[in-house]
């Protein structure tokens, strides 16, 4: 099912056709509008009436998060603010928030997109939507939500509060799809599970999640948690937020919405487009957005492209889950590692719920990591042999994935420091 | 049906269309608005074949036509209605709409050219009404009328259409628009509506272009046009709130 199948299931040579007029008059506008853009050109001598096909957008500069938090808040801007209908702000998980605008139209986009992605996950003007994003600055929730109202769907605004009370409302509502982080979705089901409540008096039947990496396991967990049909949909404030990319039915990777994004894959070290497949830095240039135009984000997410096509008809190329985030990326002892990695493989290993903090310390001048795990109770309380023992498995496990030695240390469960429901992933202390 | 990708125009030393891509689809009525002077006239003149493009892809139905004359341009299915109409004004009505179907004009197709001229009195009654009248005794509406219709006698499967709206009092520029309208919806005719009145071209066309000094600004649904205020300002006169 689609919600604009003529444009979702585009001839590629008119998607490409289309997104080359788009690319052109983008470039023109935010050279005319944004002074950072046209700085930036001058500079570099780029002429923005020299752009003849997609591969020129290769000229362009990139535009960092650091580039957008020294614009703060209205310096990137496209249009006066008399013509923004709406200010919100990136989550600012990762810094300094950075301030994105929206003219009407770009409501609009963003609303048809996000419902784009609301029914390529299954829902329908019949369903019952519980958005548990947080409302507010944060644009997770207000995409979402704006999409599934634009489906018809019924949506119940919840925005983030007592899980207790989310579970509450899912039951006496009789929610059918559920919106939030998948953290957020597992918290959900244990406390389900917790409530001594049977599955089947709730009428869940699909989960949207996004706004973190999340793995297949997670995804299988959730859905046999939850029994849902768990979809993952991509965004950022940004580039737009939730309407970027989404999974269809499939789930075999998220398809972008190509006519409103370009896209590239780059190596994060030496920016160099990718070839289809490699896993690189995702870089986004917005094709119709009014207020806040990009060119060339760096998006710091770490995926692949699929070119594939795919077997629900829509001609976009699909995205492979984000894999983590640049930044994320850490160093130990000269080797790459990224936090979802071992989130792989702590899923896997049963009995552990994938809430964990990667902590990094240097002794004599050699990098030690410490994986301190949230265990179930029942774990934690039982015989000291045999925690022992299911401890050694992981640290032999990640020890052998990630190629370098590493301590594992099992915690309470919900002990770890959170930030907006989700768990710092990485407490870097070599630095200081 | 129609795409243009990176056309680029000069008169002399002066290059006035730069790189301008843009496509048409079939059964749409597409507009390029824009103010005086901005090459809208330039590009039109430039699918018709009569100006070249110095660089640039021109390709109607998978066929490139940059190379081509301009009446074999009309025969791959682009008929061209000028701007200020042209009608040839000693001719009669008919006679001017027999011009239009030049392009296949022999004695066998005469029947067949005849059932056109009466489908083009069906759409225009107007014209049937004043068919041995001389073309320069119409008024400006029906000129404009006769100008399409000596257009659709070539049998087109894409209508330029340049400011028809030119000199014509609202009423009749409402008439006229309510043609092209019809022409899309009943006959399923692609039409690429160049237009000063930019209000009133939007609001029929399903997609729009603006364009400024030879290069494509924006592009887009519409409606999204319609409700951008850059659109709005620059070429909708907000202020003077003059609708048809």
């Amino acid at each position: 099912m689609y919600w604009e199948g003529e444009k979702e299931c585009i001839d590629r040579g008119t998607l490409k056709q289309l997104q080359l007029e788009r690319l052109q008059s983008t470039v023109l506008r935010v050279y005319m509008n944004v002074p950072f853009y046209r700085k930036k050109f001058d500079e570099l001598g780029i002429d923005p009436d020299s752009f003849r096909s997609l591969e020129d957008v290769s000229k362009l500069p990139f535009t960092s998060k650091d580039d957008l938090r020294v614009s703060y808040p209205y310096g990137m801007f496209a249009v006066p603010l008399r013509e923004v209908v709406r200010v919100q702000t990136s989550s600012g998980t990762t810094g300094m928030p950075t301030a994105v605008g929206y003219t009407r139209n770009d409501i609009k986009n963003w609303s048809n997109l996000a419902a784009r992605i609301l029914v390529s996950g299954g829902v329908t003007q019949n369903d019952i939507v519980q958005i548990a994003f947080d409302y507010g600055l944060f644009t997770g929730a207000l995409g979402l939500h704006y999409g599934a109202e634009r489906i018809g769907a019924s949506v119940i605004p919840i925005s983030s509060v007592n899980t207790k009370r989310q579970v509450k409302i899912m039951q006496d509502f009789k929610t059918t799809a559920l919106m939030c982080t998948p953290s957020y979705a597992l918290a959900v089901a244990d406390t389900i599970s917790e409530m001594g409540l049977d599955l089947s008096s709730l009428s869940l039947k699909y989960g949207l999640f996004g706004a973190e990496p999340w793995s297949e396991e997670m995804r299988n967990e959730l859905q046999g948690k939850l029994n849902i049909v768990a979809t993952d949909n991509y965004g950022l404030s940004e580039v737009m937020s939730p309407g970027v990319a989404g999974e269809c039915a499939l789930r075999n990777g998220l398809h972008i919405n190509e006519d409103h994004f370009l896209i590239e894959v780059v190596d994060p070290e030496t920016l160099q487009p990718l070839p289809e497949g490699k896993t690189g830095e995702l870089v986004i240039t917005t094709l119709t957005k009014e207020a806040f135009p990009v060119v060339r984000f760096r998006t710091r997410d770490l995926t692949s492209l699929i070119t594939e096509p795919c077997a629900c008809g829509r001609t976009f190329v699909r995205m492979s889950k984000v894999l983590g985030r640049t930044d994320d990326m850490i160093k130990i002892r000269g080797i790459n590692v990224f936090p979802s990695q071992v989130e792989a493989v702590l899923a896997e290993i049963e009995g552990t719920e994938p809430h964990f903090q990667i902590v990094l310390d240097r002794k004599a001048a050699a990098d030690e990591m410490t994986v301190l795990v949230e265990v179930s109770e029942s774990i934690f309380f039982d015989q000291v042999r045999k925690q022992k023992n299911f401890i050694e498995r992981i640290k032999s496990r990640l020890t052998s994935e990630l190629g370098i030695p590493v301590e594992v240390r099992p915690v309470e469960k919900q002990t770890l420091e959170r930030l907006d429901g989700r768990v710092k992933k990485v407490v870097d202390r070599r630095l200081v | 049906m129609l795409i243009l990708k990176n056309i680029d125009v000069f008169y002399g030393k002066i290059h006035t269309i730069k790189r301008v891509s843009l496509h048409v689809n079939k059964g749409e009525i597409v507009t390029l608005i824009g103010g005086n002077g901005a090459g809208k006239t330039t590009i039109l003149r430039t699918i018709s074949g009569l100006i070249r493009s110095s660089s640039g892809d021109l390709i109607l139905d998978g066929h490139d036509i940059s190379k081509q004359s301009p009446d074999s341009i009309v025969k791959t299915g682009i008929s061209h209605v000028p701007e200020g109409r042209l009608v040839f004004n000693p001719l009669s009505v008919e006679d001017n709409l027999l011009l239009g179907s030049y392009n296949r004009y022999s004695m066998k197709n005469r029947s067949i050219i005849k059932s056109d001229m009466e489908m083009i009195y069906t759409i225009f009654p107007v014209l049937k009404k004043r068919s041995k009248q001389l073309a320069g005794t119409l008024s400006g509406g029906e000129q404009q009328m006769l100008a399409i219709g000596r257009a659709l006698m070539a049998r087109p499967k894409l209508l330029l259409l340049d400011e028809p709206s030119m000199g014509l009092a609202p009423i009749v520029i409402k008439e006229i628009f309510r043609y092209i309208v019809e022409l899309r919806d009943t006959y399923g005719l692609t039409v690429l509506l160049v237009e000063q009145n930019a209000r009133s071209a939007l609001r029929i066309a399903n997609t729009g272009y603006v364009l400024e000094t030879g290069r494509i600004l924006l592009q887009g649904p519409a409606e999204d046009l319609l409700s951008n205020r850059d659109v709005q300002r620059a070429y909708l006169g907000r202020d003077v709130d003059y609708e048809i």
